[in-house]
């Protein structure tokens, strides 16, 4: 296929020939292009519409600075809005499509909104739109969200995998331009371990785009010599389209490589992106230097780019975007833009110059004091209009204009950790200041804006690093560069009259936006960002807020310093959140933990629940049950009627080791622990040291030194945490270990009238658990079918006869299963957690509703325990005068007094007639469950002086549902309240 | 950030657990006159210094220790890491 604006030479594999669609037509590149290097070739220079005023757009740059030339990369659910066509690698079969316009990209019938330009300048949204206010949510945003925008979002799953990673440095170097290269030569051969990162495809910097000699040969075979060593050293990682994102704490950089973006699919196993962390004992940026613009009249028509993005185009991609261009330079620089156009046989039909004199260019129209002031061409660059020196207008008609106001050095990183880069007048631009610990920085990016500047500073910067890392380093060989002089004459726009001169491309802000945020007093940096939007696009004004200060330090009559800068923030260029979250996606977000019995559980077909991180078997439905309430009633009934299984694994388990751990445990529960026998365990309350309650839990005693305690399944944590903390901050002298042994112990509630027949059947003869001998609360060491080694607790959640027995981990599958088999003839029934909830409440058990974490001993009825006469945390502070009040809020039941009433969890309880305020608020409702025993609903909740009104009837109200239901205050017991059944 | 654990070296943060202010080994004596001001003062009452700060770290997802580290709040600099029952013997905590 013709590519009409092709030129000789370049950096491209003519050889290959790729084919590509944009907006459905289809053209034709070379290996080594960017998307927008290939349609510029093609003659297409509109590549997209700007963001508020629809104007028409084409690439302004050829790098990840782009504001304009974003599209719609790929399709189906790979297609990513956004993309920056100057740096997406070209690759065969890439489709891409405009954004933000509608119908076409060359007809956008919101080309509309630049007619309304007038209303639609800076602050716009804090004025126009204000009234009447309902308006704003259906009918303002709606429309301008639809107006202004930018590419859409596929609304599909993403296909492809993304990675994380870390990687160790002695030097990490960030870019590979002169000093990058220079850098890591210096450091590669003194043999220091290096990363060498650039965010484009192809290593070398702007070596890549010019055409001056480096010694003998030229930039591209000098970087293509300089690799191939580099390559060979077994110290070195070389990573090519790899951005470093941000400079965080202790030098660690954030970097993402990108993978497999410059192919259609990623090949098979391999991520799109990886979220590289790497720890480097020295950072180097050499990250280069930005191009800014000169604002003027109608500068953002399609054709007109930055000088040096120019030149890369036409002496790396060998394309130019137009047959005749003109130069608009305040620099030397820009001067070289036009050499090289003319030595490609683009004709230059005038230098724009607005330095008063200086070296002439021979061969084009180099005119000195001149400004540009408008610009034609609907949808391209056709025409400028110049004001000459002598004050005389001359059209020039150009399809293609390089602008240049200097250059910004790329301090980005050197500011992540606030530091504040400082004015440099000789190159009329911010130069780093106060760097990261760590970081330091060479070539452009310092300020050193030639060639051989910069591969000196780079390696003089690595020989200082090497040095402080103890490196024997010696300067390498560095190819004689140029070292022209940086010579610039400061000027940010040309002041013309209706015509608006575009500073932030993306966001359409213009010289006027800027004065007008002058002119309203929103004069600081920070201000003038937010109030006109200026630089706060996916491009973070990296071509534009040099510019924009320098407009506003001119209006304010202050100095550019003195305006300051805004903050540069992570990361330096956009980040997809794909590869934020790594490998952490749906099921993978975090480890689900599974207990020992699951396998079984799904083979009898349970429902399971999230508790924490866990899997729980919730109910176990029986054929025939259609509703979960059948299954958790028949399980109640069953359990209180012979015997019922849960798998109780999931509970926090704390081994307690030490001649001193029963005085541990006697402080970090306020109830008393010192006299504990061996073989008995005991309920104990842990308070947080302001007196509320954290867990509960009970805590045998299997030897004379030796405890196990259980917390509640969400606490096993921090309540392990807070042990740690006791031991080793508050008691260091303590003879006391602590082990988290919650995964090392499956274990089981075996609970019901026939617990202790089943479990005789399991038990292995020679212990004895007769109610006699193993007693309510007792504990014990045993052994089960044979041999192996168990633990036993007479403990009861469910008011029921009821043990809980541990084998080890590994034997939880084949207990469930043996206990099964041995309780078949008394029709052993498994249940899950809702009828363990409902068993517990029947019973009045306090359980995570009740520890909400503002409740004290005394509301949850239990402030006795609290000893007075030991020292344990929270004991002193749980006494304070307002948490022992009489009127406190006290844990009771509550019943409807209508038995077909169902009760809500969360309603609040109201006296009498009282209306439903906050005012009258007596307490609320915190657990509810239907009891199969009772008939009815019960519930447990918080009621002031609940103790003292037993009897009384309340409304339990919700306000949100609308819905209120009469109560009575009863006891919380409400199954075998004086604990017969447990004892049995 | 990076904390250099006194045995095992420089860890990544991502391994630990933050608590906050290292005062809190200080736990005053339950059985004292004023023991209410004191508790009050220990558990509701922290200095936020713009600076350095000594703080407890846990390093739960490694050799399960309390760390007492000295940052600087303003630049992150760790200046210090210490065992935090070292810290506690040092107050003259012991059993």
């Amino acid at each position: 296929m013709n590519q009409p604006n092709r030129l000789a030479g370049g950096q491209i594999d003519r050889s290959k020939q790729l084919t590509f669609r944009f907006d459905g037509k289809a053209y034709a590149g070379h290996q080594g292009d960017t998307l927008a290097s290939a349609l510029l070739a093609n003659n297409v220079r509109l590549m997209g519409r700007s963001f508020k005023y629809h104007r028409p757009r084409g690439a302004f740059t050829a790098g990840s600075e782009e504001p304009n030339a974003l599209v719609e990369l790929r399709s189906g659910a790979r297609r990513e809005p956004n993309t920056r066509a100057t740096i997406a690698e070209l690759f065969d079969g890439l489709e891409a499509q405009s954004q933000n316009r509608w119908p076409s990209l060359a007809f956008d019938a919101m080309g509309i909104n630049d007619l309304f330009a007038p209303f639609l300048t800076a602050g716009f949204y804090y004025k126009t739109f204000m009234w009447p206010k309902a308006f704003w949510e259906k009918v303002y945003e709606p429309i301008i969200r639809r107006a202004a925008g930018l590419g859409r979002l596929s609304m599909q799953p993403d296909p492809d995998a993304y990675d994380k990673g870390f990687l160790h440095c002695d030097l990490l170097i960030v870019g590979s331009g002169p000093a990058g290269l220079a850098a890591a030569l210096t450091a590669g051969r003194a043999g220091a371990r290096i990363i060498l990162a650039d965010e484009d495809f192809a290593l070398g910097g702007r070596l890549n785009a010019e055409t001056f000699s480096l010694g003998d040969s030229d930039g591209p075979h000098w970087v293509a010599a300089t690799l191939a060593e580099l390559e060979a050293m077994p110290n070195v990682r070389i990573m090519p389209r790899t951005t470093i994102i941000g400079a965080f704490d202790h030098g660690i950089c954030g970097a993402v490589e990108r993978v497999s973006d410059h192919l259609l699919a990623p090949l098979p196993g391999k991520p799109r992106q990886i979220l590289w962390r790497i720890y480097a004992k020295r950072t180097l940026l050499c990250a280069g230097a930005t191009e800014r613009p000169i604002a003027f009249g109608n500068n953002d028509r399609p054709g007109i780019l930055l000088a040096g993005a120019l030149r890369a185009y036409v002496n790396r991609w060998a394309v130019t975007p137009g047959k005749t261009a003109a130069i608009f330079t305040n620099n030397d620089d820009g001067l070289r833009t036009a050499s090289d156009l003319m030595a490609k046989g683009v004709a230059v039909a005038a230098i724009i110059d607005t330095r008063s004199q200086g070296t002439r260019i021979e061969g084009t129209n180099h005119m000195f004091g001149a400004r540009i002031v408008d610009t034609k061409g609907r949808l391209g660059l056709e025409s400028i209009v110049v004001r000459r020196s002598d004050g005389q207008m001359q059209t020039i008609a150009c399809t293609t204009l390089g602008v240049s106001g200097g250059w910004n050095p790329n301090v980005h990183l050197t500011g992540h950790q606030r530091g504040r880069p400082v004015w440099n007048d000789a190159i009329a631009s911010f130069v780093p200041g106060e760097c990261p610990p760590g970081l330091t920085v060479a070539g452009a990016a310092n300020g050193q804006m030639s060639t051989a500047a910069a591969l000196e500073g780079g390696a003089q910067q690595a020989l200082i690093l090497l040095n402080d890392l103890g490196f024997a380093a010696s300067r390498p060989e560095l190819p004689q560069a140029e070292d022209a002089e940086f010579r610039l004459s400061p000027f940010w726009h040309v002041p013309s009259g209706k015509a608006r001169a575009w500073l932030d491309l993306q966001n359409d802000v213009t010289v006027k936006d800027v004065k007008q945020a002058h002119q309203e007093n929103f004069r600081s940096v920070e201000h003038l960002k937010r109030y006109t939007t200026m630089g706060m696009a996916t491009d973070q004004g990296k071509t534009s807020n040099i510019s924009a200060l320098a407009i506003m330090a001119e209006l304010s009559g202050q100095s550019i310093p003195q305006t300051g800068t805004t903050i540069y923030r992570p990361p330096y260029t956009p980040v997809s959140i794909g590869v934020m979250a790594g490998r952490s996606t749906d099921g993978h977000f975090r480890p689900t933990r599974l207990t020992p019995s699951h396998k079984w559980a799904q083979e009898q077909g349970a429902s399971f629940v999230e508790t924490g991180m866990w899997l729980r078997a919730q109910w176990f439905p029986r054929p025939g049950e259609t509703h979960w309430r059948e299954s958790v009633d028949r399980e109640v009934l069953a359990t209180r009627g012979s015997v019922g299984i849960c798998d109780v694994t999931t509970l926090g388990k704390i081994d307690i080791q030490g001649s001193d751990a029963a005085t541990f445990i006697n402080r970090v529960y306020c109830n008393g622990f010192a006299k504990l026998a061996v073989g008995k365990a005991r309920y104990g309350l842990m308070l947080r040291e302001d007196g509320m309650v954290m867990d509960d839990g009970t805590t045998a005693r299997l030897a004379e030194t030796h405890f196990v305690m259980t917390t509640t399944t969400v606490n096993a944590v921090a309540v392990y945490r807070h042990l740690e903390f006791c031991r080793q901050c508050l008691w260091p002298d303590l003879d006391v270990q602590l082990i988290s042994t919650t995964e090392a112990w499956a274990q089981y509630a075996v609970a019901g009238p026939n617990a202790r027949k089943l479990l005789q059947k399991l038990v292995d003869p020679a212990f004895d658990i007769s109610n006699d001998a193993f007693p309510f609360m007792g504990c014990g060491e045993i052994t089960i079918c044979g041999g192996l080694r168990a633990r036993l607790f007479r403990i009861s959640f469910s008011g029921e006869l009821a043990f809980e027995i541990a084998v080890p981990t590994r034997y939880g599958d084949a207990l469930i299963r043996q206990l099964m088999e041995a309780g078949k003839e008394f029709d052993v029934t498994p249940y899950g957690t809702e009828a363990l909830g409902v068993m517990r409440i029947e019973k009045g058990h306090a359980a995570g509703n009740e520890l909400n974490g503002t409740t004290t001993a005394h509301n949850l009825g239990m402030g006795r325990m609290v000893s007075q006469t030991k020292d344990s945390i929270g004991a002193v502070l749980s006494r304070r005068e307002g948490l022992m009040r009489e009127d406190a809020l006290r844990l009771v039941g509550f019943r409807p007094l209508n038995n077909q009433d169902p009760l809500k969890a969360g309603a609040h309880f109201i006296a009498g007639t009282n209306p439903e305020a906050a005012t009258h608020d007596e307490g609320y409702m915190t657990s509810v469950a239907y009891s199969p025993n009772l008939g009815h609903a019960i519930g447990l909740g918080f009621l002031k002086d609940g103790g003292n009104r037993l009897g009384e009837t309340l409304r339990a109200v919700n306000p949100l549902g609308g819905d209120s239901v009469a109560v009575e205050v009863v006891s919380p017991h409400f199954i075998d309240p004086q604990g017969e059944r447990l004892r049995g | 950030m990076i904390i250099n654990h006194p045995l095992l070296g420089p860890r990544d943060a991502q391994e630990f657990t933050y608590l906050g202010d290292a005062s809190l080994i200080d736990r005053p004596d339950w059985s004292a006159e004023d023991a209410n001001e004191q508790y009050y003062g220990y558990a509701y009452l922290r200095d936020n210094p713009a600076g350095l700060h000594r703080e407890l770290w846990f390093h739960e997802q490694g050799d399960r220790s309390w760390l007492v580290v000295t940052r600087n709040t303003l630049t992150h600099e760790i200046t210090r890491v210490e065992f935090a029952s070292h810290v506690a013997r040092l107050a003259g905590r012991s059993r």
